[in-house]
């Protein structure tokens, strides 16, 4: 039973320093960037914001408009080992093509990069952790490899925050 | 005796799918020999997962069939199971299922238009390099989709995958106060969509028309998106709970997807184009008014400017959001009691590609003992290969590269499921 009284956060306001993590709580290991979320939300400073989205780009691009910096984290399938973390600086180069192969974006995060870096909406320091999934089936559990991957991810990405936070 | 020149045409693996399509046409001779699309769509599976669930949990579970139209699944399974109860949802609460359904219109119509769609008329690879040539269309098509996402939140608790719906209606009805700033982006969005009707209206389009039987939903007094008798223009005029004597699903052994069609008559379209043409005399002024200006009618038979009739129906569904929201009226309850009882439940609904067809069987207790989903893609299947034929057919002459492209255009015309992945399509063309 859903308890729907008013059951989302309100748009993004102004917050300079986002994350942002992306996935489908269904698909197995697809859910791995909103666990970072989980992890990353009790342990951060009420200033950052982080989000989580399904993936679909206008949504995205929604998510991090108006940041000065932006974490992103979703699920990877590039044929490394499962629970293999990618750690991609595309505030001026394009995601690798191949990369999110697997993802079941109809418009995936990579286009969503594009589209907001061809439109200048995309913010100067955007970071993408790809944390690679072995199974996206309809209703599985994280993988105990990409569960293991999940803390560590988080540890990094508040390590760079701090650090970003701590040169403002 | 003249050498005999075969070449195919195909593509092997749709990316970024759920599950796999591909395509595959053969010319021989000069002559188009065999096509082949071949979906391998999860709707099946998920209706051997409904099996044993509760009736409450069919909105819910199919709803994840899709991420692109979800409260397709949601309205058509919330009908079928109060059909079995023996409850109508109506006045304010149904209206707020319209309302919710024009958000994922928008969204859904809005994507493919300019993202999907638009790239292949101007010579793009993708929206990406529209976006470098034109920014400041996409940038106002993001903000119409967004407008879709936003009327989404509001109504659905969730801009994807709406969380608020139930079967007797709604967890909550959204306050008054809270769809008043939906105003504003509505009137904005629909000038937005009238100026895709403008765009599309002056696009290139190649010289194709079919004689299509076109299928859609009619109710007197009301464009065809949540409820309706079945219809067509040849004649056909039946109830939802009929679907199964007149329409047929047949296994085709290139395909895991079965193929529909109407029994004794063959393929039929179902989608914008059928609704359009269907439901034109139902459309808003300004939305008919619009269409008039782009040069499309009722008689409109050229799939290729179905482009400019889902800009038509982003005017109308931006129009009767604004409608909705100016009548809306905060219910007394959110939902309608019902209980469960035995029996056999139909509804269909207008997805933003077609009708999509839900009956579920149910017991006492409201345990699904069987249900069965035909999504618009697997209906539009057959045409589309048709359609993939007759295109060919009269572009035998062009080079290969552009006939690929000209092949992949044809298929977004329909705006399947898979066209989620029709922009990575992998196709190959084969000459022998």
């Amino acid at each position: 039973m859903h308890l729907v009284r008013d059951p989302l956060p309100g748009p993004p306001g102004g917050a300079p320093l986002r994350v942002v993590c992306i996935g489908n709580r269904w698909r197995g290991d697809d859910a791995a960037g909103l666990e970072v979320a989980g992890l990353l939300r009790e342990t951060l400073p009420a200033k950052v914001q982080v989000l989580e989205r399904e993936g679909e780009p206008t949504a995205l691009m929604s998510a991090w408009d108006g940041a000065e910096a932006v974490w992103l984290v979703d699920a990877v399938s590039s044929g490394a080992e499962a629970g293999a973390v990618h750690r991609l600086d595309v505030s001026e180069e394009p995601l690798p093509a191949g990369l999110f192969r697997a993802s079941t974006h109809h418009f995936g995060l990579a286009d969503a990069i594009e589209l907001a870096r061809a439109l200048g909406r995309l913010p100067e320091h955007t970071i993408v952790y790809g944390i690679e999934g072995a199974r996206f089936t309809a209703g599985g559990e994280l993988t105990p490899e990409v569960a293991a991957a999940v803390p560590g991810v988080a540890a990094s990405i508040r390590r760079e925050l701090g650090e970003c936070t701590s040169r403002r | 005796m003249p050498e005999r020149r075969t070449k195919t045409i195909r593509t092997d693996y749709l990316a970024r799918v759920e599950g796999e399509g591909a395509m595959q046409v053969t010319i021989d001779g000069g002559e188009v020999s065999d096509v082949k699309l071949k979906i391998y769509e999860p709707p099946r599976f998920f209706e051997a997962f409904l099996r044993g669930r509760a009736f409450t949990e069919a909105p819910d579970i199919t709803a994840r069939i899709c991420g692109i139209c979800p409260v397709a699944y949601q309205m058509s399974a919330v009908r079928a199971m109060e059909q079995i109860c023996g409850v109508e949802v109506d006045g304010q609460l149904r209206a707020l299922r319209r309302l919710l359904y024009c958000g994922e219109w928008i969204e859904s119509h809005a994507l493919h238009v300019f993202m999907l769609h638009l790239p292949d008329f101007l010579g793009f690879e993708s929206a990406i390099e529209v976006a470098r040539e034109q920014p400041e269309l996409v940038s106002r098509a993001l903000e119409l989709k967004k407008t879709g996402n936003d009327l989404m939140t509001v109504v659905g608790g969730r801009e994807v995958h709406p969380i608020n719906v139930r079967v007797g209606g709604w967890y909550r009805a959204p306050r008054k106060r809270e769809l008043a700033p939906l105003r504003e982006k509505l009137e904005r969005a629909r000038e937005i969509a009238l100026e895709a009707v403008r765009v599309t209206a002056g696009l290139d389009f190649p010289d194709y028309e079919q004689d299509y039987e076109l299928v859609a939903l009619s109710q007197p007094g009301q464009y065809p998106i949540d409820r309706g008798r079945i219809v067509s223009n040849r004649g056909l005029d039946i109830a939802v709970s009929e679907y199964d004597e007149h329409f047929v699903e047949e296994h085709v052994e290139w395909s895991n997807a079965l193929h529909s069609s109407l029994r004794e008559r063959g393929s039929y379209l179902c989608g914008p184009l059928a609704r359009f043409a269907l439901g034109y005399d139902e459309l808003s002024p300004l939305a008919r008014e619009a269409a008039g200006e782009a040069g499309v009618g009722p008689d409109e038979r050229n799939p290729f400017r179905s482009i400019v009739v889902r800009s038509v129906e982003l005017v109308y569904a931006a129009d009767e959001a604004l409608r909705l929201i100016a009548e809306y009226e905060e219910p007394d309850a959110p939902a309608v009691e019902l209980e469960p009882r035995a029996g056999v439940g139909f509804g269909c609904t207008e997805a933003p590609r077609g009708i999509l067809y839900h009956r579920y069987r149910i017991d006492d207790e409201g345990t699904i003992l069987d249900a069965k989903i035909v999504p618009p893609t697997s209906q539009n299947q057959r045409t589309i290969e048709e359609d993939l034929r007759g295109v060919v057919e009269r572009s035998l002459d062009i080079p290969d590269q552009e006939l690929t492209l000209l092949c992949e255009q044809t298929i977004r015309n329909y705006d399947p499921c898979i066209s989620c992945a029709t922009h990575f399509l992998d196709l190959q063309v084969e000459r022998r």
